[in-house]
């Protein structure tokens, strides 16, 4: 038996007993940045693909949608930073060791352009658009005749935002559940699941919800299988991140992440959308709202299990 | 040069001085602590053996929280001393996250601080003030670089060990058994 005692009377704050550095802004930023980059991908892949007639919601209106969403979670981010008024020191450093530092600037360069990208649909949205200005006008026409490129631009920075969302977390050496590289990739599946959510959310179309759950279907299954491999590579490594995945084998956050994540998040919506797809009568918006709701809950758990796991005593 | 720090657990007694002669000499805020003492019980009894220890940043050679800085606020001064520029420093707190010694701690102003080996001492020459005040004289601060330094000679004899070296930072603070 060993037992380890501070005898010195260290309480450092949000350190002792355990590490809680991050309460619900960096999650809420975390998916908000994986819903964003869901909703720029699809949009921008369509684009490419000429379809915007044929999946309005996920090609033009939703866009709408994402300048909105990622200011909010800019804002969260802000909120987050203890030292708040040296926060553009983040732009006058380039680190390509630090995943925070390249998430800066990829936020630096997806903002403006998710905001180009939205205002770029308005005049095929409201067909008399006219902007007041006549500078502006022949601007927004100039990138609606460039909007491929802005496409690929999109596309691309969408990727890289929602797979560092991430990334971001398995840089932290010291919290044995983040030590995994399957948490990218599972961050950016479940982005684009959240992005693909959110179309089925607002779709009126038949034949766009066709797809979309179709989509959706193929990312829950990719999520599934991120999750159990996530916990296979814990399995079979040291110590550390045994107890780490036994926090969700059997611990406090069994219940938590099987039933609501697992189940509600995941496995209910795979279902609700396999009978939606065989033309039963499922209200498509359960479960875009379930896999919504679900893809917020893994963020919330993931950081939150991190926080409590580690190497020391 | 390479600062380190080794920690003779044999002699300390766990009296605390190391604690409060930190935060006289570097105004640490009431309530926080850049060095603390831990107490570790091993076995069962009537068979137990205790360990005390002064902890602190490590310094580590592989710093995680200055790979993971985005600022690099976070950085490595001359002689491996890990130091935290104020002025650079957003308060992320990813460098807290990213230690595996939870030597870190946002202090009341915003910003990430920790243990800086007392580096304005050592600048003038001066042992960091736990060192200096020690009463048992179990904190011996020196240049591993140097293999005629206190510390070099005393860790090429006597036993040591390396808090979680299995976490991959190559610490510089050695516990001798």
């Amino acid at each position: 038996m060993i037992e380890e005692l501070i005898t010195s009377g260290r309480n450092l704050p949000d350190i002792d007993p355990r590490l809680q550095v991050w309460g619900w802004e960096i999650p809420f930023y975390l998916y908000i940045g994986g819903l964003v980059a869901g909703i720029l991908f699809f949009s921008a892949l369509f684009t490419l693909r000429n379809r915007e007639k044929d999946y309005p919601t996920a090609v033009k209106w939703l866009p709408m949608a994402a300048p909105v969403l990622l200011v909010l979670g800019l804002g969260a981010l802000f909120l987050d930073l203890s030292h708040k008024l040296y926060f553009w020191q983040l732009y006058t450093h380039l680190r390509w060791e630090s995943p925070m530092s390249w998430g800066a600037w990829t936020l630096l360069a997806i903002t403006p352009l998710s905001i180009l990208w939205a205002f770029s649909w308005l005049q095929d949205i409201f067909l008399t658009w006219q902007w007041p200005y006549q500078w502006l006008n022949i601007f927004f026409q100039w990138i609606r005749k460039n909007r491929n490129s802005l496409a690929w631009a999109l596309i691309i920075l969408a990727l890289i935002l929602g797979m560092y969302t991430g990334i971001l977390l398995s840089a932290f050496n010291a919290r044995p559940f983040w030590n995994s590289a399957i948490l990218g990739p599972l961050f950016l599946t479940s982005g684009l699941s959240t992005g693909v959510a959110a179309t089925l959310l607002f779709s009126r179309s038949h034949k766009e919800r066709k797809l979309f759950a179709s989509i959706d279907l193929i990312l829950i299954g990719i999520e599934i299988f991120l999750i159990i491999h996530l916990f296979m590579g814990f399995l079979a490594g040291t110590r550390v991140h045994i107890l780490a995945a036994r926090l969700f084998l059997g611990g406090p956050y069994t219940a938590v992440f099987w039933v609501f994540i697992m189940g509600f998040g995941l496995i209910i919506p795979g279902i609700l959308e396999i009978l939606e797809l065989r033309h039963k009568p499922i209200p498509g918006y359960i479960p875009a709202f379930l896999v919504l709701l679900g893809g917020y809950l893994l963020r919330v758990i993931i950081v939150d299990a991190g926080q409590a796991s580690r190497w020391l005593y | 040069m390479r600062y380190a720090m080794a920690i003779d657990t044999k002699k300390c007694v766990g009296c605390s001085d190391c604690v409060v002669a930190c935060q006289t000499e570097n105004n640490v805020p009431i309530g926080y602590c850049r060095d603390w003492i831990v107490e570790t019980t091993t076995g069962t009894y009537p068979e137990l053996s205790m360990e005390l220890r002064s902890e602190r940043c490590n310094h580590c050679s592989d710093a995680p929280c200055v790979r993971c800085c985005p600022t690099e606020a976070s950085h490595v001064e001359e002689g491996g001393i890990v130091l935290v520029d104020h002025n650079d420093c957003i308060g992320c707190k990813a460098c807290i996250a990213s230690c595996p010694y939870d030597a870190r701690f946002i202090h009341p102003e915003g910003y990430a601080d920790k243990c800086t080996f007392c580096i304005h001492r050592v600048k003038k020459g001066e042992d960091p003030a736990c060192v200096a005040v020690c009463p048992t004289h179990c904190l011996i601060f020196g240049d591993t670089d140097d293999p005629n330094s206190t510390i070099s000679r005393i860790l090429k004899k006597r036993k040591w060990k390396q808090l979680i070296p299995e976490a991959g930072t190559d610490p510089n603070i050695y516990y001798l058994l």
